[in-house]
């Protein structure tokens, strides 16, 4: 695919306002709460309110990013959803996002999963309709409403959120210059079907799963470019916790600087598909006009997507159109142990 | 409440539950939520789609604390009779706010949300219902 053919026309955030700190968590489960918050990086999570779900989350995103894209939702003609918490097993939750839309009946829909990653790949799938003309315009969003086993280590971080993207031709706010994936067969993390809450290989999922893939989507598009760690003014990559994509710079000797801005983790968690771009739309919603951006997510088992954007100078009008993610994260109420169980249905019974 | 449980029932009223589409009369421009097929105003019978832009403001409202089946865990909560800019009244749900910060007068947009789920192997019926206009750039109702 030729580079920079195409871009982000619009993209839009959402994020519940509910949140629950992980002191809180700790406490109901006899744990050091200020110890595994300062070693995650994370001092709360998002929570979905009783009637929020991945499908409720996407709609919110996808009609943010109509307001900035600035199009009809009747050229939309493609719309993904990366999650792994679709509300069913059979029946997509991109129909339903694409009828709320107003974006029936002329287009295609499709959910994925690739654990945290789908998003990204719907996205890789909208530049190939699009580039390939196609379409003329596409939308990806990854979303959920992540599960975390009461007392596991991912109850501390698993979270809710959502970010929607369409790409395009024309009116970009960012141009995608390149794409490149890194993708093998690691069993880090993983849901059976049926099952309630997935499993993971604890520290396993850390250098041969993240760091392995991470790294090698990031390098791997810069190698492909003939860019380096000088050509970007900022850096995301997927954010499990805040620990892991710090290291991660540090490996790739990136400075700091470059990555703190996007690491929305800290205040929301992991919202699994929602992860990185959510990341990426906080960069998105600061950005000045001509800067670069180094974007990787990753999915356990396991891949990793990286992309390379230039913002325009259309970026700072557009994005006033929708609330940004900032916004999201100031709204916030706290919530008990015991609303939580209830509002992410772990009470036995409900 | 049969009726919950009709899929063909939600799905006729899908349009409406998703993107508030009501109707307008040709003859008269009175504009109706729900649709109907004839017009009460002038008797005309060509009506056209058309989109409520979702904003408007709570005329009453009254906190569910007994609600109907499938709404238990969801207590409680607002209910209100929203006035719609165009002139139309309609009744939904309020939320992503605290029940001290709902008050006649507000001003309300819809949001997307599930409405009801009867039971765990059934269809989820999503909808709009109504939040603080300007969400997220709220703060206890107020528009910062």
């Amino acid at each position: 695919m030729q580079n920079g053919i195409c871009g982000i026309v619009g993209y839009g955030s959402y994020i519940p306002r509910f949140r629950i700190k992980i002191e809180e968590i700790a406490k109901v489960w006899g744990k050091d709460g200020s110890r595994i918050a300062k070693g995650l990086g994370v001092v709360e999570k998002s929570v979905p309110d009783m009637d929020e779900d991945t499908i409720t989350i996407a709609v919110e995103a996808a009609k943010n990013a109509l307001k900035v894209a600035e199009i009809d939702p009747s050229e939309i003609n493609a719309i993904y959803t990366g999650s792994e918490s679709h509300p069913y097993t059979v029946k997509p939750t991109a129909s339903t996002v694409a009828e709320a839309l107003g974006a029936v009946p002329c287009v295609t829909c499709a959910d994925l999963e690739f654990a945290c990653k789908a998003g990204t790949a719907g996205i890789q799938m909208c530049m190939g309709l699009v580039a390939s003309d196609e379409i003329k315009y596409g939308m990806s969003i990854g979303a959920d409403c992540a599960q975390g086993k009461p007392g596991d280590a991912l109850e501390y971080t698993a979270s809710a959120g959502g970010a929607a993207y369409i790409i395009g031709k024309n009116g970009c706010v960012a141009k995608i210059e390149g794409t490149f994936s890194f993708t093998t067969d690691t069993p880090d993390f993983w849901r059976r079907d049926g099952a309630e809450f997935p499993c993971h290989a604890a520290r396993f999922t850390g250098e041969p799963a993240y760091f392995k893939h991470v790294i090698g989507g990031a390098q791997g598009l810069m190698d492909k470019l003939g860019t380096t760690i000088n050509d970007y003014d900022y850096f995301v990559f997927h954010q499990p916790n805040a620990k892991f994509p710090l290291r991660t710079a540090i490996s790739l000797q990136i400075p700091t600087e470059k990555l703190k801005e996007g690491l929305v983790v800290r205040h929301i968690g992991n919202s699994y598909s929602g992860s990185s771009l959510l990341g990426l739309a906080r960069i998105l919603d600061i950005a000045n006009p001509g800067e670069r951006i180094l974007v990787t997510s990753y999915g356990s088992g396991a891949g990793s997507d990286a992309f390379s954007l230039i913002t325009t100078d259309l970026l700072p009008e557009k994005r006033k159109n929708a609330p940004n993610v900032d916004d999201y994260i100031r709204l916030k109420e706290y919530v008990s142990y015991a609303l939580y169980a209830k509002h992410r249905s772990k009470i036995r019974g409900i | 409440m049969a009726h919950l449980e009709s899929v063909p029932m939600f799905w006729r009223r899908m349009k409406s539950l998703y993107s508030l589409i009501g109707v307008e009369c040709l003859n008269c421009g009175k504009k109706y939520f729900p649709p109907r097929l004839i017009c009460p105003e002038c008797g005309g019978k060509e009506m056209k789609d058309y989109r409520f832009k979702g904003t408007g403001k709570v005329v009453s409202y009254s906190i569910i604390d007994v609600p109907p089946k499938g709404l238990k865990y969801q207590t409680p909560y607002g209910l209100a009779i929203v006035e719609l800019d165009e002139g139309v009244r309609v009744t939904g749900q309020l939320v992503g706010c605290n029940l001290g910060e709902i008050k006649a007068g507000m001003r309300v947009e819809t949001t997307f949300r599930k409405i009801i789920a009867v039971n765990k192997n059934g269809v989820i019926q999503y909808g709009y219902k109504f939040r603080p206009e300007g969400y997220p750039r709220i703060n206890n109702g107020e528009k910062k």
